[in-house]
């Protein structure tokens, strides 16, 4: 699969500044996903939109890396989960044999340190190896990873792992509300989606997107390659990093199974399926998936079938998806753009 | 040998130093000092011969994977799913009609058959774009995976192993020597000898034919250089789908094997997906004897490593993989490229 990036770069400080460059349609999603809580009930908050900013941040960080990168990372779910259980064994839960307890001011930006310097050492290791091989490498350390916090009950607490972890009590708001929860992910989102946007268009942006198009070439044009693509992936850890804390206040609780296999692979699938062109289709999949593992089983039972064949659902859309349009969702939709625009005949400008 | 001896003679004593260890820690009677460092021998030989013959069935397993990969850049991540399928109707199939031996041409039949399918379907569709082949048979794996458990549900099953080859046999091997002068042979489950035994067989069979015979030449020719090979008019997809449905079919047989010694259950098929990636990248992606040499160190490393550190087993299997990547990418016996 072909995956273009953006090549675009900002126009220029044309007339109107950047405020009357974004298009209409932005302000209206924009104050939509800022009023929500006056119409959306608990469920939706939480439930629904928590979810998929989480799920969409996670799946952000491998569209960094394999569309402006050109890398398969399947460890970003293991960032994650790493700093979702570094938060609940350096920060308190419910298990106090092993949590340290410590403040969360300490806590959260150790989880995330500590975390962003895994995905870059696991980084580190992929970049030696390309295309087909980083997928199953950063596989297979996702599998040992879930296997080892499954076995290992010192540092990770085995099966069980920790529950009761929940986000501070920071200036007297219980994060965990579904109103407060609902802006803190969606704040989180929208800075990880704009850290994206921006690193994409900076001059590291641009050379990693060379490194993806030749790397033979950018590494004669005099770029070190290697440490670009080892940052991309420190850069992509942090993002996932915060996802996974996100996700464990979410839940409450983590376990091995927060990053098992089911879940790596999950991660990908929202990615491909939202598309991996433009830094808004994850958030896409994400919602989708989301969607349909809330409503599958009602739907599921509407149409006579067992409420657990989700995977089953799941997996056929995901096929479809990358057996018909390998750009997803988001590839769908230009398709689509592009046939209309097609419609007008190219000599004239009129419609056909 | 002598060759690699001369150039490096330090790294070549020392393996031999470390094989010599290793066969008079096998072989002789251990002295009470060895004993009280390491645990009694026949923990230890039961630690190394689990190893060899979990090695084994890795090997069946991931030699089609490997096969696959080396002559069709085929990256297929349902490899793990074949495998739960072999398991499942190998059980179907001795369960019904008692007989152990009749499920193996069977599950070989019905899983290279899919095998085939899949090659004219998926990968025919998709040569050469390695991501989205990737994709689709990662679909596919979850797909597969949830019709299996909707079929036989999340029980394990145990494939029954067959009258003769049930229970325990001697073993050459001596675990310990009793007051009176006698020597205890070490005893093993007789079933997992003759695995042993049947895998290198498969795997000697299978360097036989690649290195011996007129189809072996066409494999070898079309993973050294495929275009060249299809551009001299030899019939290139037939021998794909040839190789594609052997490797099927191994992954099949390697289920009941599974089934037989351990057991099949629904997390089973990702276990051994993962555990073929992790042979081919140590042992060398497209290399039999690197499937067979990688099998062989990560089976070892995993028993070894759950009798002597259980909670760190899995980190050990990892650590090697780490190593063999950091210091040669292209794997143990792999060719470089």
């Amino acid at each position: 699969m072909a995956v273009a990036g953006e090549a675009r770069l900002p126009a220029g400080s044309a007339s109107g500044g950047w405020l009357a460059r974004v298009p209409p349609a932005l302000w209206v999603l924009a104050l939509l996903a800022l009023l929500m809580p006056a119409f959306a009930n608990n469920f939706i908050l939480f439930q629904v939109f928590g979810w998929t900013f989480i799920l969409g941040m996670i799946a952000l960080s491998l569209m960094f890396l394999a569309g402006y990168g050109g890398m398969v990372s399947l460890i970003q779910m293991t960032v994650a989960g790493l700093a979702g259980y570094l938060v609940a064994i350096l920060g308190p839960s419910g298990t106090e044999q092993v949590s340290l307890g410590l403040p969360w001011w300490i806590n959260i930006p150790a989880a995330v340190l500590i975390a962003t310097f895994f995905g870059t050492l696991v980084g580190a290791l992929a970049v030696r190896t390309e295309g087909i091989y980083t997928i199953m490498i950063t596989l297979a350390i996702a599998a040992a990873f879930f296997y080892f916090t499954r076995q290992n009950y010192t540092i990770f607490n085995g099966y069980s792992g920790f529950s009761l972890v929940v986000p501070p009590q920071l200036f007297g708001i219980d994060w965990r509300q579904p109103v407060a929860f609902y802006y803190l992910t969606l704040g989180c989102a929208l800075l990880s989606y704009a850290a994206v946007v921006y690193v994409a268009r900076s001059p590291f942006g641009l050379a990693l997107q060379g490194v993806r198009d030749n790397a033979r070439r950018m590494a004669a044009l005099g770029y070190n390659v290697v440490w670009h693509r080892i940052l991309a992936y420190g850069f992509a850890a942090v993002i996932a990093s915060f996802g996974g804390i996100l996700l464990v206040w979410q839940n409450a609780q983590i376990a091995p199974g927060t990053a098992g296999l089911p879940a790596v692979i999950d991660i990908l699938v929202i990615a491909v399926v939202g598309g991996l062109r433009h830094p808004v289709g994850p958030f896409i999949g994400a919602f989708i998936y989301v969607l349909l593992s809330s409503f599958a089983p009602d739907i599921l039972q509407a149409l006579g079938l067992a409420p657990d064949r989700f995977k089953l659902i799941v997996g056929i859309g995901f096929l479809a998806v990358v057996y018909f349009s390998p750009d997803g969702v988001l590839g769908l939709w230009e398709r689509a753009m592009a046939r209309r625009r097609n419609r007008t005949d190219p000599l004239t400008g009129l419609p056909r | 040998m002598a060759a690699l001896a001369r150039a490096n003679p330090i790294v070549v004593l020392l393996a031999g130093l470390l094989v010599a260890a290793l066969l008079w820690l096998i072989i002789a009677p251990w002295p009470p000092g060895v004993t009280g460092v390491m645990g009694p021998k026949r923990v230890f030989l039961a630690a190394i011969l689990s190893g060899i013959t979990l090695g084994a069935l890795y090997f069946l397993v991931a030699s089609g994977f490997t096969l696959i990969f080396g002559l069709m850049r085929n990256v297929n991540l349902a490899h793990g799913s074949l495998y739960l399928l072999g398991g499942y109707i190998g059980f179907e199939v001795a369960d019904r009609t008692g007989s152990w031996l009749l499920a193996f041409p069977v599950v070989f039949i019905i899983v290279a058959a899919l095998g085939v399918v899949l090659q004219y379907v998926v990968f025919r569709r998709m040569e050469g774009e390695e991501l989205r082949q990737t994709l689709v048979t990662i679909g596919l794996s979850i797909v597969i995976a949830d019709l299996l458990l909707w079929i036989w549900g999340g029980k394990s099953y145990q494939i029954l192993t067959p009258d003769f080859l049930s229970g325990p046999m001697d073993l050459p091997l001596i675990t310990a020597v009793r007051s009176d002068g006698a020597a205890v042979y070490l005893r093993y489950p007789r079933v997992r000898i003759w695995i042993l035994i049947a895998a290198v067989v498969v795997g000697v069979a299978m360097w036989l034919v690649i290195n011996r015979t007129r189809i072996g030449m066409l494999i070898r020719a079309g993973v050294d250089d495929r275009e060249m090979l299809a551009a001299s008019g030899l019939p290139i997809q037939l021998v794909f789908v040839l190789v594609f449905a052997f490797g099927a079919g191994l992954a099949g047989v390697g289920g009941i094997v599974g089934g037989t010694f351990q057991s099949i259950s629904p997390g089973e098929d990702t276990r051994f997906l993962l555990a073929s990636l992790v042979v081919v990248i140590v042992g060398g992606m497209g290399s039999i004897p690197g499937a067979a040499l990688g099998a062989l160190i990560i089976g070892l490393a995993e028993q070894i490593g759950l009798v002597y550190a259980p909670t760190y087993s899995v980190v050990f299997t990892f650590l090697i993989m780490a190593a063999v990547l950091a210091f040669r990418p292209q794997g143990l016996l792999g060719a470089r490229r």
